[in-house]
């Protein structure tokens, strides 16, 4: 065995999975403050990157504008998904809950065929490329620096949640909405905005992903991998989606250097597979016992 | 003066009618009990009157104001608190957490406060705390669980610390949905003395549902008496407990003819 080679693909590895684990934290957001496991989390990614290829290469818009642009309007969507696919659907079943995002999902895919077609389209290199040389280990600068990037969005959306009173009142909406509309808190607003909030975090992942490799429907598909590592971290958990993002961005990269690109996907889903044939209730899941 | 006044409340789940023109007054100050057998709608009015159900008919004022039209977290914020049936406190977190959020809509940092104003949102925050600890903690005698999990605590304490929640909110208006429910002997007479000293004390008017017509008895003011969505007594917990129409809905007509016989 190659230590060196192992070496560098597990800390590429890892680095890479600081946009996973933003991607991860997408889906805890929405699950801590709405119980609704959102299956067009990949799309919403893939929308972002679209909004942004729009704003910067279509209307040669610069960068910062473009961001700025894309975030509101993905934003936006957010909002009226919230207020239009899942508000509707509140006191129903989970079933028909998740069946609507992954319908949500089917949608935004079929939109973005329709309006920007199916073809790979390319987003300008947004992050720097310039190496960083550890002894002999080459860590390339677009994976640093979107491990950065990932890293202070994370940062950011916990000390929001633990700091000011909008994150105080998501989280107390989150755990018991009925309790916190009594405390006086607008338990639709926290919704809305946990909504918005995904958004953003997937419009950021997407572009991120889109302008390390290329932009097309299908960019979204990555989430769902993702997923997969969560729910065996545990839902509800900022630092299991940290955990998550981090597993992936490893498996991944060691799965390339040692097996082959192919294998590249699937590898993930079984590990996982294996991990709670063992392990049902998750990593760092808590095992119910039922009292009969 | 009445702080709170429900007038021709009309509310129904399908055909059912929960509620049929019920008309209430809460006078200020005072303890006003809504009582009557299982199914009468004492809980459907307390979820009208603090904004958990929109009634198809009447009008809810409360402190002068008409609040019909206003949601239940922005009555929350203008001094109308409830406790619950059924305990209903955040689970894992804290005692003193869960107080602490009873005094949150009174916070103002917002997103921007987190991020830049780090010192102006601690300030707020230790002013919250002391508040808390002097009118709610101590006045509830809860000091001693103050930093236990809620999942920690005996039943009856958890009532307890339900109602220091409400308590922080600073509440003019304080309703209680069943407070002693499920309690033994020792924590009734607790919550009863803890009900009578905030209004006495406080000054805050306290309306309460309860099946425990001991405690009603005791310590209300006025009573209001609800049968299948309509009132049909109200007054002091003596003139009430005369009333034929009151013996018939608990006791059955037959009883009520026995004892005017």
């Amino acid at each position: 065995m190659d230590w060196l080679l192992l070496a560098e693909f597990s800390l590429v590895g890892l680095l890479s999975g600081g946009v996973l684990a933003l991607i991860a934290l997408g889906f805890v957001l929405v699950y801590k403050g709405t119980r609704v496991i959102n299956f067009a989390m990949g799309e919403f990614m893939m929308i972002g990157a679209y909004l942004f290829w729009t704003a910067n290469v279509f209307l040669k818009l610069p960068w910062w504008a473009a961001l700025a642009l894309t975030l509101a309007g993905i934003a936006v969507l957010g909002a009226v998904v919230e207020r239009f696919v899942l508000r509707p659907l509140a006191g129903q079943p989970v079933i028909s809950i998740v069946m609507a995002t992954i319908g949500l999902g089917a949608v935004l895919h079929g939109v973005a065929e329709a309006v920007w077609g199916g073809a790979n389209l390319s987003l300008p290199q947004l992050l720097p490329r310039t190496p960083l040389t550890l002894g002999e280990i080459l860590l390339p600068g677009q994976v640093l620096w979107s491990f950065a990037l990932a890293v202070a969005l994370i940062a950011g959306f916990t000390a929001y949640f633990h700091l000011s009173k909008g994150g105080v009142s998501m989280r107390a909406a989150a755990s018991d909405p009925v309790t916190a509309y009594a405390m006086g808190i607008d338990v639709r607003r926290t919704q809305r905005l946990t909504w918005m909030f995904a958004g953003v975090t997937g419009a950021v992942a997407g572009i991120i992903v889109a302008s390390m490799t290329s932009l097309s429907p299908t960019l979204g598909t990555v989430a769902l991998g993702v997923l997969a590592v969560i729910i065996l971290g545990g839902l509800d958990s900022i630092a299991g989606a940290i955990v998550a993002g981090l597993i992936v961005g490893l498996l991944e990269s060691l799965t390339v250097a040692f097996i082959g690109g192919q294998a590249r996907d699937l590898v993930p889903y079984l590990v996982v597979l294996v991990i709670l044939m063992v392990r049902p209730y998750g990593l760092f899941g808590t095992r119910d016992i039922e009292r009969l | 003066m009445n702080i709170l006044e429900a007038e021709g409340l009309t509310l129904s789940f399908g055909g059912i009618r929960a509620l049929a023109e019920v008309s209430v007054a809460v006078p200020k100050g005072g303890i006003t009990a809504i009582i009557g057998p299982n199914g009468a709608g004492k809980t459907s009015l307390f979820n009208a009157i603090s904004g958990f159900y929109r009634p198809e008919r009447g009008t809810i004022r409360f402190d002068g104001a008409d609040v019909t039209r206003v949601p239940g977290h922005a009555r929350a914020a203008l001094g109308l608190a409830r406790t619950f049936q059924n305990v209903s406190l955040f689970r894992g977190m804290t005692v003193l957490d869960n107080i602490k959020l009873g005094g949150h809509h009174r916070l103002r940092t917002g997103i921007l406060g987190a991020m830049g104003y780090l010192g102006r949102a601690a300030a707020e925050e230790s002013r919250l705390r002391d508040e808390i600890e002097r009118e709610v903690i101590d006045f509830l005698e809860i000091d001693h669980i103050r930093d236990l999990p809620i999942d920690a605590l005996a039943y009856g304490l958890q009532k307890r610390v339900e109602l220091a929640r409400a308590l922080a909110m600073q509440p003019k208006v304080l309703m209680l949905d069943e407070p002693v429910a499920g309690m033994n002997r020792e924590e009734t007479e607790d919550m009863a003395r803890f009900i009578l000293d905030v209004q006495e004390e406080r000054g805050i008017t306290v309306m309460l549902v309860e099946h425990d017509m001991g405690l009603v008895m005791d310590i209300s003011s006025h009573v209001v008496v609800l049968n299948f969505g309509q009132v049909i007594a109200s007054g002091t917990p003596a003139e009430v407990r005369q009333n034929p129409a009151v013996i018939a809905a608990y006791l059955g007509e037959q009883a009520a003819k026995q004892r005017a016989a």
